[in-house]
């Protein structure tokens, strides 16, 4: 188990081998298929993710609103980036995001990374009660984030039920979707449930990937059993933690489904992260070049976060 | 997981048995809690409309078909008068509905909004897998000039937050008359679903010998025939695996289901939060659709469980 790991030396051993003459002269050279095989993929691509980033960036130069595709088309140049970046709203929902990423890679770190480092006790029957585990975050997230909504309802919710039974306060005193302090937790806490196992599986691989012998070597040595968890398990599960992170980064900032079923956005604007403001100016308000501004911004902010990241990660890695 | 050449049985660093008991207490009682919203969605499908909402929730109740009629019903409103003179109901759920002065008019959506579920998952499932394993095979085989920076835009295509691909992908689909069709949905989820099909497919067939088809171009092979008679059945099971994925992926889909499509090619993540009943959510039909919906995905948890991690990283880490 470990990171891609270096086939280099097998991959030299194979190209020294001479190449067989016979499919060079029979059928289609190894070239064509090279570019028969990899062609489709990247027209593909071409046609579906990048011809539209470069379209949206076109658009963000321009004053283009997609309900009306008959009005003059005007070129703003860079006005529509001014005001995203000036949009006190745009800030609010960065802000927004900034507060559910933060608290949802903390909760689900710290449990997942419990919850792994418990499992590799190797209990007996743990295969079967880690499979069970993660099933939440195989399933869809609008269609289980939507139910939430029903075990949220502050008469009859199960939530606020469960919530009451164990801690007295009655159950319609609060309201988990509908108070502006509680909204954001209750966002927090359907992605947290969803996607601990995530990092769960992720710290597991981890946590098994040290060999054994050192732990061996540590007891010999009579390391306390705290000693050899932050000095040997934590260190060397880190890169996979980071790993975990790092994937969890990526996807919370862009997050949608749940949101959008949970809140969408309220009440007022307490829960708009990126995506939903995102959603509003293209999709409501039909603001077409400035929301195209917007998804640039968005999408350079996380290319550019996750290269910060990933650097970091190697220089862990590699330490 | 054993390490090769360590015992684990009689090793100093087996966990003791107490550490063993609270470890595996501390788990499954971490994964009876997760469990029990979705405990909670199968119950309230199979509850009646004012058990659903009863305070305290009840735990035990008569089964009821109501949720499961209005899910593949629709229903309307009737007078008692114009309901007695009806002949004999057909069915249960006719026989439930008029019990409440409803007849069933029609089947609802469901069905169709289910059936472009598949289609679509199946569809995009099929497509990304044939563009995948041959990309990953030409990736894998053949030295290509940067091959590196085509393997990471392709895993970059992924980054992109869904809402800001929409905007153009909707502007696209309208001048080609794309939208709300199958095939365009078709098309945008094998777009997105490639790059991971493309780098999980790399990793198993890095792993598959160059040998074997050394052997079999000695042997007379052309490189299409030994592409297609050793390399393909080698990599049966990560081809498996690799469809799975795509297939969650797309089955889940929400985001660009919701801002894409509106009848013809909705999916059932769209239509599902919006079933309605008589003033306002009818509850156990959306818990009878969800739990439809979510019934395959569990299954394929379990046949995947050996091949998660990998899935997830986009084999970044290989077991």
């Amino acid at each position: 188990m470990t990171f891609i790991e270096p086939r280099a030396l097998l991959e030299q051993a194979a190209r020294a081998t001479p190449e067989p003459l016979a499919h060079r002269v029979r059928g289609l050279s190894d070239r064509a298929i090279a570019w028969l095989f990899i062609a489709p993929t990247m027209v593909l691509l071409l046609a579906i993710n990048i011809f539209p980033l470069l379209w949206t960036i076109h658009l963000s130069f321009t004053n283009y609103r997609a309900n009306r595709p008959n009005a003059a088309l005007l070129d703003v140049g860079i006005d529509n980036y001014v005001s995203v970046l000036t949009d006190p709203d745009v800030w609010a929902a960065m802000q927004a995001t900034a507060h559910f990423l933060f608290w949802t890679i903390f909760l689900q770190t710290l449990i997942g990374f419990a919850l792994a480092y418990l499992i590799d006790r190797r209990f007996r029957g743990h295969g079967f009660w880690t499979t069970v585990i993660l099933i939440p975050m195989m399933l869809s997230p609008a269609v289980v984030g939507n139910f939430w909504a029903f075990l949220y309802q502050p008469q009859i919710g199960l939530f606020n039920y469960a919530v009451s039974f164990f801690s007295g306060v009655p159950p319609s005193s609060f309201e988990m979707i509908g108070s502006v302090k509680l909204a954001p937790w209750s966002i927090i806490i359907v992605d947290t449930w969803m996607w601990t196992p995530y990092v769960m599986l992720i710290c597991l691989a981890g946590l098994r990937s040290i060999p054994n012998y050192i732990y061996e070597a540590a007891e010999v040595d009579r390391a306390s059993k705290w000693r050899q968890f932050w000095s040997i398990t934590l260190p060397m599960a880190l890169p996979f933690i980071m790993l975990a992170v790092l994937f969890r980064g990526i996807e919370n900032f862009r997050m949608f489904d749940m949101v959008n079923l949970l809140t969408s956005g309220g009440p007022g604007s307490t829960t708009e992260v990126a995506s939903i403001t995102l959603k509003r100016e293209a999709f409501e308000k039909w603001r077409t070049g400035y929301s195209s501004a917007f998804a640039i911004v968005l999408f350079v902010t996380v290319f550019g976060l996750a290269n910060i990241y990933v650097k970091a990660l190697n220089r862990v890695k590699n330490r | 997981m054993p390490t090769p050449g360590i015992s684990h049985a009689h090793s100093v660093v087996e966990p003791s048995s107490l550490s063993k008991g609270i470890a595996g207490v501390l788990v499954i009682l971490y994964a009876v809690v997760t469990m029990v919203p979705l405990a909670w969605i199968f119950l309230t499908g199979l509850k009646s409309g004012p058990d659903s909402i009863a305070y305290p929730p009840k735990v035990l109740f008569e089964p009821s078909a109501e949720g499961y009629c209005n899910l593949f019903f629709s229903r309307s409103r009737q007078t008692p008068e114009y309901i007695a003179q009806l002949p004999p109901s057909s069915g249960t759920c006719d026989s439930l509905a008029r019990s409440s002065n409803m007849v069933v008019v029609g089947a609802s959506n469901f069905m169709p909004r289910f059936l472009n579920s598949l289609i679509i998952a199946f569809g995009s499932t099929a497509l990304s897998v044939v563009l995948g394993v041959t990309a990953a095979y030409a990736f894998s085989r053949f030295k290509m000039p940067l091959k590196d920076d085509l393997m990471f835009f392709i895993l970059s295509t992924r980054m992109m937050p869904p809402i800001a691909v929409a905007i153009p992908i909707y502007l696209m689909y309208r001048e080609i008359g794309l939208s709300d069709t199958r095939l365009g949905m078709i098309l945008l989820y094998t777009a997105v679903n490639v790059s991971l099909a493309v780098w999980l497919l790399k990793g198993f067939i890095d792993e598959i010998p160059p040998e074997y088809e050394e052997a079999a171009l000695v042997d007379g092979y052309t490189r299409l025939q030994a592409f297609f008679k050793v390399v393909l059945p080698q990599a049966a099971t990560g081809i498996v695996a690799t469809a799975i994925f795509c297939l969650i992926f797309a089955w889940n889909e929400y985001a660009f289901a919701v801002l894409l499509t509106s009848g013809a090619a909705q999916t059932a993540p769209p239509f599902i939060p919006i079933i309605i009943g008589e003033g306002g959510q009818d509850w156990p039909a959306v818990a009878a659709g969800t739990t439809l919906f979510l019934l395959p995905i569990l299954v394929f948890t379990v046949l995947l469980r050996k091949h998660l991690l990998r899935g997830i990283t986009f084999g970044a880490i290989r077991k």
